[in-house]
């Protein structure tokens, strides 16, 4: 199901210090061209449908069409993704609509201080099972 | 043939630039995040310098890069020993219990710990029913760490809201490697879109890895890591058999398509050595979407059937059938069984296979109205039915526009499932991967701790130096995401302890560094060279370019190594004529070809695809036996045979020579 980048919305991010969608595309498809300041997807048929390009894009300028070996044209899945959670609409083939509102994370992005309260690590205890976080003994096979 | 070589002649020679780092992450996915966050509060003390390198961009990269609505390994009230057992049943009786156990033990921790970074975790209301992440929170519900009741679609199984799974947990890695910064005053030690391409040894040391090759995705630039220590956790293997799409389909593996075999080819190329390869997943998934379907079994309890109505799994005849050639596996109804009887009924001709859907929402909505009333239990069966639709829309957003271009809504029409084509992993119902040290402590032979070759520290593989985790530390299957961030935590400390007790190492080679940029540059030479032979640059009889090389690969895997066109069926004259064939591919990657960085990436994937199916077939050519029916078959040896094969496989390759060593390797149970 590849992604499409809709001509008018696209602005190329030039307001932003990075193209967000070429930053984020796990399999470097998206790709901006430079002469038209325009982003598109440059190998869709490796294109996994994994929206990140989607979810990021500031201007709304992306979206996915059905892979069409297989899936019949007219259906769409829209995202708008928040701070805390994400909006679907889901619109079929015959015109029936579907929304839904998930959450997405229950902690402010950017918050987490992963070793905040957390215990340092203790040498000695280098070459045990068990991690740093690690308080009591750790369980071995019963026979 | 001749071989061609760079010399810069045509391409322009790229930057070079040499890092030095102490412990070094290759892959950026869960496994390696949670490296990071482990390493960094080991090493910061000693100020010990950690580096990551990840080919895309860490919040969204690896195999939960699109999320997911399930962590699959969560312990909770269960015995780690209950776990070893159902492990050890789904992959056939042959697992390293010691490895699998250990994780057992650990991977609770992860998941606490992602609950408090801000995962939203689904969790038993008073009335039984469940709430979601935020309504959990709200009415109050304890976190996991507190003794929390997740609610569970299977015994192992806890719900989540998990659409950005990935970039929590990495906002913790990246977090974890800015206090490494801080400790070592290293300016640098996160790189992104920066494309491991291969190992290299010791210059001193035979066996031991000193560096690391790759470059950037962006910019003409070549990096050379130089590091004590090394974890690998560059995923498993996608779009290496012909995959069942086409064309553009091609992209809607159910395996994320970037996982591209680098794990394995990067650690087979340094020498280690790997055990169970012939092991392979060929999930049942919604046809085509390829969605998930263990939320549709466990949680809201729909039956799968063939087109008859009838329970393909509870068909006597193929159940004696089945019985009598892989034995007492059948009775467990592991992966593979299911998927052997499910595809008799599709060779039948009782195909579709439909997963009743509509059956099992009309039983929840007679069951809830009933328990609650019209009203209340038509409001709970929303609630389940918004429930389903994030099932997909979590992590097979694509399945959710399929059943919307399909015109299917779950409650009244059921949906196809099928077989896949095959994949190569070892963190999901799969284990092939490396032969990895274990514990001490959990009364393992010591030939896989205390005797290890290369030192006995947990999750080493036989190459000193090179720790192994996610999908490519092998026979351990079932770690799914949690237990990939707890491996990788498990092998960054260990790591660390070998950095400790080896103190005066520097790491060197023998390459110089224009040696290396000239082997991963080569395929920018050979189009410049050739580029203008033609007047079509995509057809030229000097080169092969990447998409055809994984095309090519893709045939032979599917026709020779059991892909879907044969059923998964092979023999050993088939897999004879495979291997002669990916011979003459593996000649041809001399003469790869790419216009762009981004070409130049997918050439060396495919180097490293080529590479793990290579080792594939070794291993399914040496195991005279169908050890996975359901996953592949050796039609010469159609059955399981446990007097001669219920044991490992393992063998180790030699990049000098270009050969394989395979040998087999006893099996010792440890959970009664």
């Amino acid at each position: 199901m590849p992604s499409y980048v809709i001509t008018e919305k696209c602005d190329g991010c030039k307001a932003q210090d990075k193209t967000a969608c070429q930053y984020i595309c796990p399999n470097d498809l998206m790709t901006l061209n430079r002469d038209l300041m325009k982003a598109y997807n440059q190998e869709p048929e490796q294109c996994w449908e994994c929206y990140n390009c989607v979810k990021i894009c500031p201007q709304q300028a992306i979206e996915i069409r059905g892979y069409q070996d297989f899936c019949p044209l007219g259906a769409n899945v829209i995202p708008m993704r928040g701070t805390d959670s994400i909006m679907w609409t889901i619109k079929f083939r015959n015109g029936i609509l579907k929304r839904f509102k998930f959450p997405i994370r229950t902690t402010a992005e950017g918050s987490v201080d992963p070793y905040k309260g957390k215990p340092e690590a203790d040498m000695a205890k280098l070459k045990q099972p068990g991690y740093f976080t690690t308080a009591k003994a750790m369980p071995v096979i019963k026979k | 043939m001749e071989k061609e070589t760079c010399t810069f002649s045509f391409c322009a020679k790229p930057a070079i630039e040499e890092v030095e780092t102490d412990l070094l992450l290759i892959g950026g996915g869960m496994a390696c995040c949670g490296a990071a966050f482990e390493g960094a509060r080991w090493a910061n003390p000693k100020k010990m310098r950690i580096t990551m390198v990840d080919k895309a961009a860490t919040d969204r990269s690896g195999a939960v890069a699109m999320g997911l609505s399930a962590i699959n390994t969560y312990m909770g009230e269960n015995d780690p020993q209950d776990y070893v057992k159902m492990v050890r049943n789904d992959l056939m009786g042959i697992i390293r219990e010691d490895l699998v156990y250990d994780l057992g033990r650990h991977v609770d921790d992860s998941v606490q710990l992602f609950e408090e970074w801000g995962l939203p975790i689904w969790k038993v209301g008073d009335d039984g029913f469940s709430l979601d992440g935020f309504q959990a929170k709200e009415a109050g519900k304890a976190m996991l760490k507190d003794g929390g009741k997740p609610v569970r679609s299977g015994k192992w199984q806890i719900m989540i809201n998990g659409e950005s799974y990935k970039v929590i947990v990495a906002e913790a890695a990246k977090k974890a490697l800015e206090t490494n910064r801080a400790a070592t005053g290293v300016k640098q030690n996160h790189y992104e879109r920066v494309f491991i391409v291969k190992l290299y040894k010791d210059a001193k040391e035979p066996n031991r890895v000193a560096a690391a090759a790759g470059f950037s995705v962006r910019e003409n630039k070549i990096y050379v890591f130089k590091a004590k220590a090394m974890v690998l956790a560059a995923g498993g293997a996608v779009n290496v058999f012909r995959p069942r799409s086409t064309q553009e389909g091609q992209g809607r593996a159910w395996y994320p398509v970037w996982n591209s075999g680098s794990g394995y080819a990067l650690g087979l190329q340094a020498g280690a050595e790997l055990t169970m390869m012939e092991n392979r997943f060929v999930p049942a998934r919604f046809k085509d979407g390829y969605g998930p379907v263990g939320a549709w079994f466990l949680f809201f309890k729909a039956k799968a059937t063939n087109s008859l109505g009838e329970d393909y799994c509870a068909n006597a005849e193929a159940l004696a059938e089945a019985k009598a050639k892989y034995g007492k596996y059948v009775d467990a109804l592991g992966t593979a069984i299911r998927n052997h009887l499910m595809m008799r009924d599709m060779k039948l001709g009782k195909g579709p296979i439909l997963m009743r859907t509509d059956d099992a929402m009309a039983a929840i909505n007679k069951t809830f109205k009933e328990k609650l009333g019209d009203k209340e239990g038509a409001k709970k069966v929303k609630h389940l039915e918004a429930e389903a639709w994030e099932d997909f829309l979590d992590m097979a957003i694509g399945q959710a526009g399929l059943w919307a271009g399909k015109n299917i809504e779950p409650d009244k029409t059921p949906s196809e499932i099928m077989p896949t084509e095959p994949y190569l992993l070892g963190s999901h119902a799969g284990c092939a991967g490396f032969w990895c040290c274990g514990p001490e402590d959990l009364g393992a032979p010591e030939e896989w701790n205390k005797k290890w070759p290369a030192g006995s520290y947990n999750r080493q593989s036989t190459v000193k130096g090179l720790f192994m985790c996610g999908d490519i530390c092998g026979a351990s299957g079932h770690k799914f995401s949690s237990g990939s961030h707890a491996e990788g935590r498990i092998a960054a400390k260990n790591a660390i302890a070998f950095i400790v007790d080896h103190p005066n190492y520097t790491p060197t080679i023998k390459e110089t560094a224009d040696h290396l940029a000239a082997e991963l540059y080569l395929p920018f030479e050979v189009y410049e060279k050739y580029k203008t032979y033609t007047t079509a640059p995509e057809i030229n009889p000097n080169y092969i370019k990447p998409k055809m090389l994984q095309t090519r690969l893709q045939k032979i895997s599917d026709e020779y190594f059991g892909g879907i066109s044969t059923w998964y069926m092979t023999s050993k004259t088939m897999l004879t004529e495979g291997l002669k064939q990916l011979q003459m591919l593996k000649e041809d990657t001399s003469k790869m070809a790419a216009g762009n960085l981004h070409e130049l990436m997918r050439c060396w994937e495919n180097y490293h695809r080529i590479l793990s199916v290579e080792a594939h077939a070794r291993h399914i050519l040496f195991r005279e036996e169908s050890r996975y029916p359901g996953y592949y078959y050796r039609g010469d040896f159609d059955l399981v045979d446990d007097n001669n094969w219920k044991c490992f496989v393992n063998s180790k390759y030699d990049i000098e020579k270009d050969t394989w060593e395979v040998k087999k390797v006893p099996y010792v149970q440890l959970v009664p």
